[in-house]
């Protein structure tokens, strides 16, 4: 069970829902991962342009927990007003704060992220900042009080992986909230990676909307991130520099 | 009157008076639709009270795709 503020989630594997192909993939995929919660990310609606349907349109989103995302914010500030927008919709109180401050790679500005953050918590949202694998990074927002930590595998929408599983790792022997890795997934290797780190969930989004079959993509990370999970939690043995023998050395046969 | 919407300048009919009208008038009245208006985000219960005036400048959003 993943607990996050007030909420308990038996699904470790948190989805996004950008970039699918369809809505009806969308919808499969979504069932098929079995999450619990989805993220969004909110834009203007477009009025006066009939050609852009609401992709939500045809989604019961009511069995799920909402996630929306402060994405496109560059300041502390614009983050802020996304975060009461999506508030103001009365659908969720989770936040995801993003606050990008590289263009190239994505990355999230600690300084703005901590900022934001701070503000958030203090208007009593349930409060998941989006941060590199920076340590002691992670440890600050953890001291101001926030609700999960969600640290990127690598940089968003790369599929690269986990490239630092040294620092996620202390990442996660640090914290005393719940650790979400997030960004970067590309492959059900990678989300069973970060579950045997010991990670508490995964969100992810390109590696399932992106891939050649969504769905069969979204099953597929269901099932590595509870592989990794009960990985995690059966304790792996140690690596050893030599071999040695699954099968007795005694007792053989001689010629 | 004028409205500023989404950053489009829009000539809209003087009866819509307020936002619960406007969203109306923009055929978005059933969409979950969050207003801001002049700076002030507004909760649902608020639309039906809130005025719309002549060069008022509002952001309408929604929930859309995203990681």
């Amino acid at each position: 069970m993943l607990n996050i503020g007030p909420y308990s989630f038996q699904s470790r594997l948190f989805l996004g829902t950008g970039k699918y192909a369809s809505g009806e993939v969308q919808n499969q995929a979504v069932e098929t991962s079995e999450t619990e919660v989805l993220t969004f990310a909110v834009r203007r609606m477009n009025i006066f342009d009939d050609s852009q349907p609401d992709p939500f349109e045809s989604m019961d989103l009511s069995g799920f927990k909402l996630l929306p995302n402060t994405a496109g914010a560059k300041t502390a500030e614009e983050a802020v007003r996304i975060a009461k927008m999506a508030q103001a919709a009365n659908m969720c109180d989770m936040i995801k704060v993003e606050v990008i401050g590289c263009d190239k790679t994505l990355l999230p500005d600690p300084v703005e992220t901590i900022k934001a953050t701070e503000l958030l918590l203090d208007e009593g949202f349930i409060v998941l900042p989006y941060t590199s694998d920076d340590v002691v990074l992670a440890r600050h927002l953890q001291e101001l009080g926030i609700h999960a930590i969600m640290p990127g595998a690598s940089p968003i929408g790369t599929g690269l992986g986990i490239i630092n599983p040294y620092n996620l790792a202390h990442i996660i022997e640090q914290a005393e909230v719940p650790v979400i890795v997030d960004a970067g997934i590309g492959s059900p290797k990678d989300a069973s990676y970060a579950m045997e780190l010991g990670a508490d969930g995964v969100l992810l989004n390109t590696a399932v909307s992106g891939a050649g079959d969504p769905v069969k993509m979204a099953g597929a990370m269901k099932h590595a991130v509870e592989a990794g999970r009960l990985g995690f939690e059966a304790g792996r043995i140690e690596k050893k520099m030599y071999a040695q023998a699954s099968s007795p050395v005694e007792g053989m046969s001689k010629l | 009157m004028k409205l500023i919407i989404n950053g489009m300048t829009k000539e809209i009919p003087d009866n819509n008076s307020n936002v619960t009208l406007l969203l109306n008038h923009l055929q978005i009245g059933q969409k979950k639709a969050v207003v801001e208006r002049n700076g002030n985000i507004l909760v649902k219960e608020q639309h039906d009270n809130e005025p719309v005036k002549d060069g008022d400048k509002f952001e309408i959003v929604h929930f859309v795709g995203g990681g």
